[in-house]
This record gives structure tokens, sequence and C-alpha cells, in this order.
């Protein structure tokens, strides 16, 4: 048992805190959000460079063998500065899939590319019925020669629109929300068939409902038995997604602490009030037992992928998601009319944190799922 | 604390609920007026929770104006309808029911009081027609930069000059402020007293030269909220309202009026009925949502607190029909009200699943050529989720309004 850094990990840390300090100002990211593409193609590259797009990756096909903790470290100093490069999406959640599921073949074609950051993923899991359940897939595939054809509808598939390749679930048999029955496919971006429907999202990123109708898909793994992997896959991610939320708790309340120190009203500093004193200190909390469960499900994730390991990602869901929403809101309020502002930095805090309390199911979703677990 | 008081119906049956005949008459009638009237744009953004258009809100107001139903709580003589309690509510309920929004409250609920009860004849003349037939849009200068909760600190400064003010300063938060024909302003008319007794109430015309507005972007990406600058901004005396340096104590009444006004009972009931009707609808585990035993619940308990809060209010109102004075129970109306707003479209988001996520600008919805993404109910309450995080900001915020209720009523 230990919770500190090795010294590569603390370097590791380093270079991406450096990043977000020099590329991640508050007016830099509101500029880049607004801009038709959404995040930097220039800061993609350098996360290249710099050996990111790889860390999770095996040393065989050109990754670092990175485990969930350096992921954990990873997303959390991303967190604090609200990237908005797709690493979540393409990294960590759809090459993810790739590297589990893919053949050889296909992991020689794909994960490279990635690596170098020469190829765009997104993950298309939920529909319209679906809500956060990952076995309610309507999609269907069927076998035509050596492919197969996609039809059915994604919804809000973040980086959808701007990813090269688009990995979706699909039936090939089974009825809906059966476990059984579910494959992967690789489905390229123009290809024929495929409309895709881009938008903005209250977090600043970009995500598109995708409609499939008679697309060619590519077989990712095993045909009817991709859920295993779906599920385990997602629980890395929601492990990665909740050291982003951590990563923006601790700035969100930096800042508020800041202003709180800064902001005078009735003469003193509005930090001097009890009651904004004892919010705050809440808000430390809720933090500080957020940051021990996305360590603890980082250790867990790291060590093998167990129910119990499924219990604890379930676990640190939930309390990361009652503390993201609290944090966030409360530091809204606490900076009062500036925190309203689509200007000042606090506000973006609030809306990504709430974003991923919902996203991959929110803190009630993750309760019931702990409680059906145990 | 007003706990032993009954809810008296008029006086005539003490602690009495029911509607009589002429009360369901009423009713019969506000929904007709409603129906016939009520523009179906206006009646759409308000229900999804968007902003209002003005040309919309303008044609909606006046058709009220036209009916009389403008103004019920003013006092006959200048306009009000002299409804009794059951009236009233059976009024506002009727509102919420039909996502009927009530009149913007600048002028109405804020300003049009103050002249009425503190105003000089030639005031009463010159703006109460203009704000009951709604031709005139006011706006609130309160808050500055520096001066937020603590709004007696105030610097914008008014300096008299023969039969003028010279104002100068700056203002911020000023909803609405684009829209605006008149703002009334708080204005600091002596730097060398305790602050609040130093300040004064002026109307000011909007277009007075030396007046610039300057936008800010909301979290909903929306435009409602400016900077107000006022740079040698010359405002008839005629234009104050009461004695110099005595404005803050019609400022104080009119912030009792406003945080009465934020509590939005019947529009919170609306929300509850939106919920239940999302919930028929949105699909979870092959069922409804409706079946998702954590989802009711929280629905549900957010109703109960709703309940007692309308009884609350009711309870209230009563008081005052008995000429019983308040203390600090309009905090207590602000703060549950608020919270209950903020509860109904955190949960109202949250019923859409992942649809909950995309999020753009009216303005940029509009511009599309295609449908909104998602169910046609999600259409909206991002938006209004983002704006009513301000709900316990303004009006003085919440922590204020706890400060207010221990110190009044608990004397704590
Ligand atoms: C959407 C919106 C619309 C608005 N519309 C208008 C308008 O039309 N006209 C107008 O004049 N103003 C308007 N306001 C301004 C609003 O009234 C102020 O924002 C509010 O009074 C708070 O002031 P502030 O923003 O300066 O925050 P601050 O006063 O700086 O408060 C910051 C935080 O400190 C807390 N705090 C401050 N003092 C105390 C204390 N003594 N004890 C405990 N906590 C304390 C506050 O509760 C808050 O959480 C609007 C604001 C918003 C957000």
């Amino acid at each position: 048992m230990d919770f500190e850094l090795s010294e590569e990990q603390s370097l590791l840390k380093d270079s991406i805190d450096r990043f977000v300090l020099d590329h991640y100002s508050s007016e830099a990211r509101i500029k880049l959000s607004e801009t038709d593409l959404g995040f930097s193609r220039d800061h993609w590259k350098t996360m290249a460079e710099l050996g990111w797009l790889g860390m999770p990756f095996s040393e065989e096909v050109g990754g670092f063998g990175g485990s969930p903790v350096e992921t954990m470290i990873m997303m959390e100093s991303m967190g604090k500065g609200l990237v908005l490069e797709p690493f979540f999406s393409t990294v960590i959640l759809s090459g993810a899939l790739v590297a589990e599921a893919g053949s050889p073949a296909q992991i020689e074609a794909i994960i490279p590319e990635v690596i170098e950051g020469n190829l765009m993923l997104a993950f298309g899991y939920a529909e319209a019925q679906s809500r956060f359940n990952l076995s309610d897939v309507e999609t269907t595939a069927t076998k035509s020669g050596d492919s197969y054809k996609i039809n059915g509808h994604k919804a809000v598939v973040y980086h959808g629109g701007t990813a090269d390749k688009i990995i979706v679930s699909a039936r090939t048999s089974g009825n809906s929300r059966d476990e059984d029955g579910i494959s992967l496919f690789i489905i390229n971006n123009d290809a024929a068939g495929v409309d895709i429907q881009s938008y903005r999202t209250v977090d600043g990123q970009q995500a598109a409902d995708i409609r499939l109708d008679n697309a060619e898909g590519e077989l990712l793994g095993k045909e009817g038995k991709a859920f295993p992997i779906i599920e385990k896959v997602t629980d890395n991610a929601i492990g990665a997604l909740c050291a982003e939320a951590v990563g923006a708790m601790a700035a969100a309340n930096e800042i508020t602490n800041e202003y709180l120190k800064t902001r005078k009203q009735f003469g003193v500093a509005i930090g001097k009030f009890q009651v904004l004193q004892h919010r705050m200190v809440d808000m430390y909390m809720e933090a500080e037992q957020s940051k021990s469960m996305s360590d603890m499900v980082a250790m867990k994730l790291a060590l093998g992928y167990e129910v119990d390991t499924k219990k604890a990602v379930s676990a640190t869901k939930a309390q990361i998601g009652k503390a993201a929403k609290f944090v966030g809101q409360q530091s809204v309020q606490l900076h009062g009319g500036m925190g309203m502002t689509d200007e000042y930095s606090i506000g973006h805090y609030f809306k990504r944190l709430s974003t991923i309390e919902m996203l991959f199911g929110n803190t009630d979703y993750h309760l019931n799922r702990y409680s059906n677990l145990s | 604390m007003g706990t032993g008081d009954a809810l008296v119906n008029n006086g005539e049956t003490p602690m009495d609920l029911s509607f009589r005949d002429e009360d369901l008459a009423f009713q019969a009638e506000v929904r007709e007026f409603i129906d016939k009237k009520l523009p179906q744009d206006v009646k759409e953004r308000y229900d999804r929770g968007l902003h209002f258009s003005k040309e919309g809100q303008v044609q909606w107001q006046k058709a009220l104006y036209y009916n009389g139903w403008i103004a019920p709580n003013w006092p006959v003589e200048y306009g009000g309808t002299g409804w009794s309690i059951t009236q009233k509510f059976i009024f506002s309920q009727e509102l919420g029911r039909a996502s009927a929004p009530p009149p913007i409250p600048f002028g109405v609920s804020m300003v049009g009081p103050v002249i009425y009860t503190f105003g000089n004849q030639e005031q009463k003349d010159k703006f109460l027609p203009g704000i009951l037939n709604s031709d005139d849009w006011w706006c609130q200068g309160y808050s500055e930069p520096g001066s937020g909760s603590d709004l007696a600190s105030l610097q914008t400064k008014a300096v008299r000059d023969g039969d003028d003010y010279v104002v100068n300063g700056q203002k911020i938060w000023t909803s609405h402020a684009q829209h605006a024909d008149w703002i009334f302003c708080l204005v600091r008319t002596d730097s060398n007293v305790k602050h609040q007794e130093g300040i004064s109430f002026l109307l000011i015309d909007m277009k007075t030269p030396g007046i610039t507005l300057k936008p800010i972007i909301g979290l909903d990406k929306e435009h409602t909220l400016n900077e107000v600058f006022f740079d040698d901004v010359r405002v008839p005396v005629a234009n104050r309202i009461g004695e110099e340096n005595k404005g803050w104590t019609y400022a104080k009444f009119l912030l009792g009026n406003e945080r009465t006004s934020i509590a939005r009972v019947a529009q919170s009931k609306r929300h509850v009925e939106r919920l239940r009707e999302i919930a028929k609808q949105e699909r979870v585990n092959g069922g409804l949502l409706e079946d998702d035993r954590d989802f009711m619940r929280k629905l549900n308990l957010i109703e109960v607190d709703l309940m007692a809060l309308e009884y609350t209010e009711l309870r209230m109102l009563s008081m005052i029909e008995a000429g019983k004075k308040l203390s600090a129970e309009p905090s207590l109306l602000k703060i549950k009200g608020t919270e209950i707003q903020q509860r109904l479209t955190e949960l109202l988001v949250e019923s859409l699943g992942m649809y909950g996520a995309p999020y753009e600008a009216l303005k940029k919805y509009e511009g599309r050529n295609e449908a909104p993404v998602g169910p046609d109910y999600a259409h909206g309450p991002m938006a209004e989720h983002l704006y009513l995080r301000a709900a316990s900001i303004y009006g003085g915020s919440n922590e204020i309004q706890r400060n207010i209720i221990s110190k009044m009523v608990l004397g704590l």
C-alpha cells in the first residue's frame, strides 16, 4: 500500500501540469471550445510528441505500458485545466476497446496511428432508449459478405463528429438488454449510410448523434461476445473520468478559496463569514474524499478486473458524482454574480463537473449497480 | 413567528380552504382568457424555461392590461384588481398551469409600487400608465461591481447641479437593460454619513446621453445581463423618488416585493407536471422513467416541499390580508422557492439521461435547419438549469436571506 507517486509518475504529472499552465488559461480554453473543431490539432500533436497518446498501450505496439494509475495521473491533471482534446474518447475509451478486443491485424493498423496522433476515435454506446444501460442495444448488425451492415441510432457520441473512425456496439443476436449477442464494429466516418449530426455539449465539448443506415462495419472482436469487454473498458474509463473530476474539483476549490480571500463585502473578505468558511470546508472535504476514491479505484483497476473492482468503480462514481455536483454548484454560489458569467472560469468547471456526474451513469445509477453487485 | 395564525378566508369562515361558486366561475373566466390571449410562442418559451422575447411578452402583458389584470397586487385606485386572496391564488395557479408568464417584474412588481407608495402625484401620472400598459420597460440599477450583498456601500454618485443631478458610476448584472426604456437606480447623494443614509432613488431615462451598455454573456450563453455605465448623465431632480438620502427605505420596500415574487410557486408546480410527463416518455431498462423508484422519490420529495411552500405563501398572504405585519417571511419564500426551482430544473436535466448533455445557445438552435437533437422536451431544461443557478444569488443571495431571518425573526 503506497499512495505516493514514483519519480517517473511525478515527472508525467509535472509535464501535464506544465502543458495545462501553458495552454489552458481560462481565456484560451473558452476560445478553443468555441472554434469549429472545439479543440486544437496542434495540442494533439504535442500530446503525441510527448508520448501521452501511447501511455496506456503495450510496448509491443509502440505504447508505454502505463497502468490505470498513469491514466489517473494524466486525467487528473487534464481535469485541472478542463482540457478539450479528445484524449479520453480516443485513447482511454476507444483505443482501449481496440487493444482489448481487436485482432492483431486491427491493433497493428489502428493503435500505432492513434499513438502518432494521426487517428482519432469515438465510441458510440448509448441509444435513445438505453439511458446508462450498456447492454440496452437496439442497433443491429447483419453479416453481409466479409463485413456487416449496421442499422440504428447512436446517441450523444462524444467527439463523434471529429473522429476518423467510430466504434459502435450493435446487436448481432438476442433481445434488447441481453448481454449476450452484442458485438463491436469499426465504422469509417465517411462511409456510405453514416449520418453524423454534430453539436456542442454544455461542458464546452462536442458530441454527435450518429444514424446508421446499412452502414458498413468491420467486426472488432468476437461476434456476440463484446459485452464483457465493453463493461471492462467503460469501467476503466469511468475511473479515468473520476480522476478528471478530481482535478476539476481541486481547481474549482482553489479558485473559489482564492476568491473568498480577495472579494470584499461589508468591509471584509467574504471568507471571514463563517457560513462561507464552513461551505468551503465541506467542498474541500468532498474533494479529498473523492481523491481518495479515485486513487483507490486506479490502484484496484491496476490489479485486475473482478466483481470487487466493478463495485469499487461504482462506489467511486457515486461518491464523485455527489461531490462533483456539490463542489460545482457551490463554487458558482460563492462567486455570486461572477460565477454566472461565461467569461469567468468557474462556471466552466461547474458545467463539466455536472456532466461528468451524468456520463456513464449518474449517482443513482451507480449506487444501484453497487448494491446489485453486493 | 406567526405559526399560530390561521388561514382566514375573507374573515368569514376561519380556517377554510374551500372555493365558493363565484371563485369557480372566476377560475373558468381566467382559463378562458388565457386560452384565448396567450400567444403560443410566449407559452412555449415559458414552458420550456427559455428566456422571453420582448415582442411576445409585450403582446401578452398588453392583453392582461386591457383586461384589467396586469397588476393584481396594486391598490384599485392605481389600477389593481381588488381581488381576494382566493382570487389571487386562483389567478396565479391558472397562469402557472397554462405556462403563462407573469409580467416582467421590474415595472409592475418592483418600481410601480415604489412610485405609488412614495412618489408624488406628478410622478404617478407620468410613470404608472406606461408601467401598466407595458409601453415603458424598466430595469433595476442596484448592484455595482463592489456592492452586491453589501448593497448599501454603492458608489455611483449623483451630484446636484441646478435642477439636475449629474450621475457618474457603474451598475452591473442589470437584467434586460438592453430592452429597457427606464432604469431605477440607487445612487449616492451623501458620502459623509452612514452608508444607508446617503442613498437616493432616481428614475433615469435610458436614452439620456452618457449612458452606455456592455453585455455580459451568462453561463447559459445567453445575453440577459449587462453593465451600465454612467458618464456625466443629467437626471432631473423631478425624477427622484421621495426625499434625498432616504432612498434606502424605498429600496428595501422594493426588495421585499422582489423576494416574494421570486418564489414562483405556480411555475414550479408546472415543472413538477412536466417532469411527470417526461417520466411517462423517457425509457429506462425496457420500462419507463416513471417506474424508476429513485427518480420518482426525488420528484415526490420536491413536490411535498413545494406544497409546504405553497401553503406557507398562502398563510402569509392571509396575514397581510388580515392587516398583520410581516417581518422576514419574504426571505423564507425566496430561499425555499429558489431551492425548489433549482432542484426541479436539475431533475429535469437528469430526466433526459444522455440528452442532458447537448447544449447550444438559443440563437444557435434557431439558426439550424434541422431539429434540435434528442426528444422535443430536451430543449429547454439545461438552459433553465444553468440560468437558475443564479436564483440563489439574485434578489439578495440565499446566505444573506438566512442572515436576515436569523436576525429579524430569531433574534440571533
Ligand atoms: C442572473 C442575475 C440577475 C441579476 N439581476 C440584477 C438586476 O437586474 N439588477 C441588479 O441591481 N442586480 C442584479 N443582480 C445582482 C445580484 O443582486 C447580486 O449578484 C447579488 O446581490 C450578490 O452580489 P454579488 O454578485 O456582488 O456577490 P457577493 O456579494 O460578492 O457575494 C459572493 C458570495 O458571498 C456571500 N456573502 C456575501 N456577504 C455575505 C455575508 N454577510 N454572509 C454570508 N455570505 C455572504 C454571498 O451569498 C455569495 O455567495 C443579478 C444577478 C444575477 C446573477
